[in-house]
């Protein structure tokens, strides 16, 4: 808990009272219940609960028998555990068209965002390497380009997309959402890895060239290695953007090809029969897990990245 | 018949629209250490790059060895280069580091174990070979760059300011090491500093630069005693030389130079054209050109502001015409503030320059 630190804050040295028997010596003792606190403490618990709180509910939920929810306490831990919704949502919970659940449309997804991730970090860190460090004509505008590209609402350019999709055939297939992604990726992609090669030592660059390393042994044997922050958070952000994902799930690809969050979505919205809610929350949290597994795992990474990349414009 | 390692013919250089470097031309000669000294942002670095390969030059041309190298890649033009912040490669292992040109050069393993093991050898870093660059300490980097340079087997070695992220000690000592290596690889080098100490030591010949232009280029010796323009009358030496603004003036057939109605007579001055009354002119004398209470020909009168005894040295701070000058004297002859004392100056040793053009007269 980072938070602990501002409690050697000197100003908190106003609220002890301390008895001078031989004078004061040592570690100065500080009340746990002073005014600043409670306030410190108070503010972290209640943040946490408000965080916490609808996912506790959506795990109990999931881990309920429908006859148990109807009693209608939301709160209330489970009185027998079942994992049965957890079961049917991953395999047989129904879609307004096909009754495989959510199994169908994790594969997609995983189909999606795998080869989405690779591609669009292996071309955008090349071309912030580029950028960054051998300054070639019309690097400027290119990069400004970019930058403008980024600023563009994608609404406006979904249109477009299809027909060109459709002229190249690649509409409603996964290899065109794909392309779509690492499109959309790019102009973000490449200002990060342009940011953080840039701040990189220039020297260093200098003495691999005067070393004869041309631009791609560079590339490899001295960018690369020193890079591994700035790709997590690429891959982080890649993942857990193209993962959540549903505009674009819907509109550039065949029901057969849908991502798991669409698949989700037509798993809840189903009008047909009960609501079945410990399936809807089972299969909420299941599609939730995956970018929660990647934050947990490169948490770490994920900030130091950030703040190395931030060093320099 | 000595040919010139390093020739820099009409070499211009600019980014976007600053002008760097214009028209500039230096002659390297074979084996010769040069150091090229100025401040901060007179354009040392961009020299030393464009010479490298590192920067396209704008105009101009660059011969090393005779051969035309302006269009070549930094690998192809036989240089080592050493950088101030050393540019190791940070995942590599120092074997690692000296050997990445090798390996990228596509040498035969036997030769890179050779190359590898002579460099570590001359710079005793045989048991650092193992070690990552953040396990060094600043000198062993620094020692593991010019390694780098080293096995590249170049004639030519440029250094930008290879010491001057190190401490005080350890820059006196790697400096006397470059020294011992020039001296046993009778290389070309080209160093770049802004450290006059280290230019005075080092260098055969010193091209002290200002704004992208070379002031002067010559041995210390001469750079030192014999400024060219008051620009380098004033960078060399510290401390600084003492300057004085005053005319010439002609009494009786003897030229002397008159300040604040002081005269200092030009008799002994070497002077190298002749001495016009009535022109205006800077004279410079050296802190160490001044004689404190000794015979001598002309004799002013002056009180002693602050001394700051240094050990070997003594520095002495007198009002002289209306001026405060430093005098440097033997650290044994102790002088208390206030203290009445006789000056007069070494004019054989002084340098006078034109106040309107601030060239050497
Ligand atoms: N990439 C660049 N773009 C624009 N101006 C530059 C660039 N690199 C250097 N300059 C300018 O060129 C001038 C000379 O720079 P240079 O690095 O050669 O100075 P230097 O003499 O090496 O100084 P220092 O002792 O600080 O290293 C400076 O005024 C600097 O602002
Ligand atoms: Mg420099």
């Amino acid at each position: 808990m980072a938070e602990v630190v501002t409690l050697n804050n000197p100003s908190a040295k106003v609220s002890s009272a301390t008895k001078p028997v031989a004078g004061p010596r040592g570690k100065k003792p500080r009340p746990l219940l002073s005014p600043r606190n409670i306030m410190i403490y108070g503010a972290l618990l209640f943040a946490a609960a408000y965080y916490l709180l609808p996912l506790y509910v959506m795990v109990v939920t999931s881990l309920k028998g429908m006859p148990e929810i109807r009693l209608g306490n939301i709160f209330s831990p489970p009185l027998e555990i079942t994992f049965e919704p957890w079961v049917k949502a991953w395999a047989t919970a129904c879609t307004g068209l096909n009754c495989d659940g959510l199994s169908r449309g994790f594969w997609n997804s995983v189909r999606i965002t795998i080869p989405s991730t690779v591609i669009s970090i292996a071309i955008a860190s090349i071309n912030g390497y580029a950028l960054a460090n051998w300054r070639f004509k019309g690097a400027d505008l290119f990069f400004t380009i970019l930058i403008v590209g980024a600023f563009i609402p994608y609404q406006v350019m979904i249109y477009p997309i299809v027909i060109v999709l459709r002229e190249m055939g690649l509409y409603g297939s996964l290899t065109g959402l794909i392309i779509v992604h690492t499109i959309f990726g790019m102009p973000i992609l490449t200002l990060l890895f342009r940011n953080y090669f840039t701040a990189l030592p220039e020297e260093l660059f200098k003495a691999a060239r005067v070393d004869g390393a041309g631009f791609w042994t560079i590339y490899f044997k001295i960018m690369l290695p020193m890079s591994l922050p700035i790709f997590v958070v690429a891959m982080i952000l890649q993942v857990t953007g193209i993962w959540n994902d549903f505009l674009f799930g819907v509109v550039f690809t065949r029901p057969e090809y849908y991502p798991m969050t669409v698949q989700l979505n037509n798993i809840v919205n189903s009008v047909q029969g009960v609501k079945e809610y410990n399936v809807n929350m089972a299969a909420t949290i299941l599609t939730g897990a995956v970018p929660l597994i990647v934050y947990f795992v490169s948490g770490r990474l994920f900030v130091r990245g950030i703040a190395a990349g931030a060093v320099k414009g | 018949m000595t040919i010139n390692s390093v020739s820099v013919r009409d070499l211009s250089l600019s980014f976007g629209a600053v002008t760097v470097l214009e028209t500039l031309n230096l002659d390297v000669k074979d084996g010769e250490f040069l150091v090229l000294l100025g401040s901060s942002g007179c354009g040392k670095s961009t020299l030393l790059n464009c010479i490298a390969g590192l920067l396209d030059v704008s105009d101009g041309q660059i011969f090393i060895k005779d051969k035309n190298v302006t269009w070549e890649e930094p690998k192809d033009r036989g240089i080592g280069m050493v950088f101030q912040s050393y540019a190791l490669y940070p995942q590599m292992t120092v074997e690692g580091n000296l050997s990445f040109g090798l390996k990228v050069a596509k040498l035969s393993q036997a030769e890179i174990d050779k190359r590898v093991a002579r460099a570590a050898e001359i710079l005793q870093i045989q048991p650092l070979l193992k070690r990552k660059p953040s396990e060094l300490s600043g000198g062993q980097r620094q020692r593991v760059a010019i390694g780098r340079a080293l096995v590249r087997d170049v004639d030519v070695f440029l250094f930008d300011e290879p010491l001057s992220n190190l401490d005080a000690k350890l820059r006196s000592e790697l400096r006397v090491e470059i020294k011992r290596l020039h001296q046993s690889l009778k290389n070309t080098m080209i160093y770049v500093t802004h450290d006059q100490i280290e230019a005075l030591t080092l260098a055969d010949r010193i091209a002290v630069m200002k704004s992208g232009v070379i002031q002067q280029l010559a041995d210390p010796m001469t750079i030192y005693n014999f400024p060219e323009n008051l620009f380098v009358a004033g960078f060399i030496g510290s401390p600084s030389m003492n300057f004085f603004r005053g005319e010439i003036k002609d009494r009786g057939g003897r030229k002397v130079v008159e300040i604040n109605g002081v005269d200092f007579s030009m008799d002994a001055y070497p002077t190298r054209g002749p001495l016009e009354a009535g022109r205006k002119v800077v004279l410079g004398v050296r802190p160490e050109h001044v004689r404190v209470d000794e015979p001598g020909e002309e004799i002013h009168a002056a009180v002693v502001d602050i001394e700051e005894p240094m050990g070997a040295d003594n520095l002495l701070w007198l009002k002289l015409a209306g001026q405060t000058i430093s005098v440097r004297i033997a650290g044994a002859r102790r002088y208390a503030p206030g203290k009445a004392v006789k000056l007069s100056f070494d004019m054989s040793m002084a340098s006078v320059f034109d106040a309107a053009t601030e060239n050497r007269i």
